[in-house]
């Protein structure tokens, strides 16, 4: 039997649904405003966007800084979560509490810390988006990397499945690679998309670093252009939500289950 | 030579002693399984023996080769868990086909091997499927086919039927042990359910607070315990506190009751001891006389165990437990007076709060 939605509920849908979309919808109504009479409706906003070499070098700047961010948090994450779970598991709260700090120190201490901590390291590193920032942006990740996978290692029995995988002759990196890590993928995926949107939208580092990233570009634009600003805006809205999206079709398209029996 | 020798094996964890320098050898081809309560070190002596662990003391020798320090993915065992341990991202076909795959064996020597354990084990239209579209026992059996492809040394069961209904444990059970005599492959297991352990095993080998209480084959243990744990963890034993009056024709005093047991004979005269009788032994009349060799009581309770019917009798000093025919049982209700009489044969006897194994049983 169908069960019935009350009224009460689908009010609260409604007004949650104008909530979130009405000031989407506004930002897309004034993008498609043009520049220079202020009517509606045209693409120019759209156009000088995606006309604008710096729209393409910013986005594949903080593209690339993401995956990068990606990479590195998960090389890092998935042994330190994986040893933890198997053989230190009284090291969990502590892990736990750590990753809670990038969510309590501001963005400008972290900033002048690193400056300090990375003042003496070679120009490749210090003077590069991909070196710095990336260091930034590994600890901002943190949490979000780490909850995810520790969420995704408390899915699966972690102890009989590396104690299965050796008792048939597999070495610890090829029970990492082909039994521990197909069974975190999911987890592993959210704490990556994640982390994109983390990268794709950080300002206040990548500002007072001095380097040129997409957020940086995107400010520039609502400093300079008003309505193409919106369109960017909507632009960046659109990069964040498509990542999730493949988030969910990722996740939707595994064939298998954690755990249980039928 | 024996092909597996556990050596004075001792485990530690913290102040508690896990395993306390058991020793024990199999055959090639044996079946024994390791019996006993939760905590008594079972399972750690067979995580010992798969190399998850290192014991503190002792040795664990396969084949001539003293195999203690070698890591367990170079130990060539295979291992079925209590847990369902297939690995959830590959299908039933592809688990079984792991571990030769780690051997580099490939192509169609692995394809006809997957095959021949999936017939083994029962599973030929499962091969495709994931584990979270098995049941219970279908993983198991995959469980069991995945440790046999690598066709290893030793198989080890820890307690792998334990999150089965019982039906399909004791279907599985059965599989397991056919499985093992036409492979002829040494296995140990690990259960603490004494009626799977005594039905498919060579030899048992019952623990207790980190060491071995008795080994023997089922019959011995189920017929033979020697020692009062074994006693009374394996099958329902009657324990009746007793004297012996006199050795020389096998009498002893049970709260002044006279009783003749062929067990006692040879003891000292003033020894005190524990005369065990199965339930099944036992023989109930309605009468409640007495007369030579019996005890009498009011029966208590009935539990019906299907084409036998199990009796709690109350006597003067004693509750015993009779199992009757259940057609039997039907003239012996609750609250009626019967005589149990004990028989002279059959009945084992072990001195009073003995510890050492084997040191009493007769």
């Amino acid at each position: 039997m169908r069960k019935r939605i009350s009224a009460g509920a689908v009010v609260w849908l409604v007004f949650a649904a104008v909530f979130f979309l009405l000031p989407l919808f506004s930002t897309l109504l004034f993008s498609l405003k043009s520049n220079q009479t202020g009517n509606c409706c045209t693409l120019e906003g759209y156009g000088l966007i995606v006309h604008d070499g710096q729209f393409w070098k910013t986005l594949r700047v903080s593209f690339v800084l993401s995956l990068e961010t990606i990479v590195v948090s998960l090389l890092l994450l998935i042994p330190t979560v994986y040893w933890v779970h198997l053989k230190l598991p009284r090291l969990r709260p502590v892990i736990s509490f750590l990753a809670l700090i990038p969510f309590v120190v501001p963005p400008i201490v972290l900033v002048v810390g690193l400056f300090e901590v990375f003042k003496d390291s070679p120009d490749w590193f210090y003077a590069k988006p991909y070196g710095f920032l990336v260091g930034a942006y590994v600890i901002l990740a943190f949490p979000y990397v780490y909850f995810s996978l520790d969420a995704g290692f408390r899915s699966i029995d972690v102890h009989t499945l590396t104690e299965a995988s050796q008792n048939l002759g597999a070495t610890w990196p090829t029970t990492l690679v082909r039994v521990i890590l197909p069974n975190v993928r999911v987890a592993a995926l959210a704490g990556a998309f994640l982390t994109l949107a983390i990268v794709m939208g950080e300002y206040t580092i990548a500002s007072l670093a001095q380097f040129n990233t997409f957020p940086i570009y995107i400010q520039y634009i609502n400093e300079t252009k008003s309505f193409p600003a919106a369109a960017v805006t909507l632009m960046s809205f659109g990069i964040t939500w498509a990542a999730m999206l493949a988030l969910l079709i990722v996740g939707r398209e595994r064939p298998f289950q954690v755990g249980g029996a039928r | 030579m024996a092909y597996v020798e556990l050596q004075g094996l001792r485990r530690e964890f913290a102040d508690v002693v896990a395993l306390d320098g058991i020793s024990l050898s199999l055959e090639e081809g044996e079946f024994v399984s390791f019996l006993g309560p939760s905590g008594c070190g079972k399972t750690t002596a067979l995580r010992l023996v798969a190399g998850f662990d290192r014991p503190d003391a002792g040795r664990i020798v396969v084949d001539g080769k003293d195999m203690t320090r070698v890591p367990p993915n170079r130990r060539n065992m295979g291992m079925v868990f209590q847990a369902y341990s297939l690995f959830p991202n590959m299908t039933a076909e592809r688990n079984i086909g792991f571990g030769l795959k780690i051997r580099g064996i490939t192509g169609e020597r692995r394809a006809q091997k997957i095959a021949e354990l999936l017939e083994l084990v029962g599973l030929e239209r499962a091969a495709k499927r994931y584990p979270h579209q098995l049941s219970g026992g279908m993983q198991q059996r995959v469980a069991l086919a995945r440790a046999l492809a690598i066709e290893p040394r030793v198989l080890l069961l820890d307690e792998p039927l334990s999150a089965l209904d019982a039906k399909v444990r004791v279907q599985l059970r059965e599989e397991i042990r056919r499985i093992q005599t036409r492979l002829g492959i040494t296995t140990i297991y690990v259960t603490h359910d004494q009626e799977e352990a005594l039905s498919i095993s060579d030899r048992v080998a019952v623990l207790s607070q980190g060491h071995i209480e008795q080994i023997g084959t089922p019959s011995e243990i189920y017929g033979a315990p020697s020692t009062p744990f074994v006693a009374e963890f394996v099958g329902t034993m009657n324990r009746l506190e007793a004297t012996v009056l006199d050795g020389e024709r096998g009498e002893v005093d049970h709260g002044g009751v006279r009783l003749t047991v062929d067990a006692a004979r040879g003891r000292r005269r003033g020894e005190r001891v524990l005369v065990l009788v199965r339930p099944e032994l036992l023989e109930l009349s309605a009468n409640g006389a007495g007369g030579e060799n019996t005890l009498t009581g009011e029966v208590l309770t009935h539990t019906f165990l299907g084409p036998v019917t199990r009796l709690k009798v109350l006597g003067k000093d004693t509750e015993l437990i009779a199992d009757v025919s259940t057609a039997q049982s039907e003239a012996l209700p609750v609250g009626v007076h019967v005589t149990a009489r004990v028989p002279s044969t059959g009945t084992r006897l072990l001195t009073l709060e003995s510890k050492e194994p084997g040191q009493d049983g007769q």
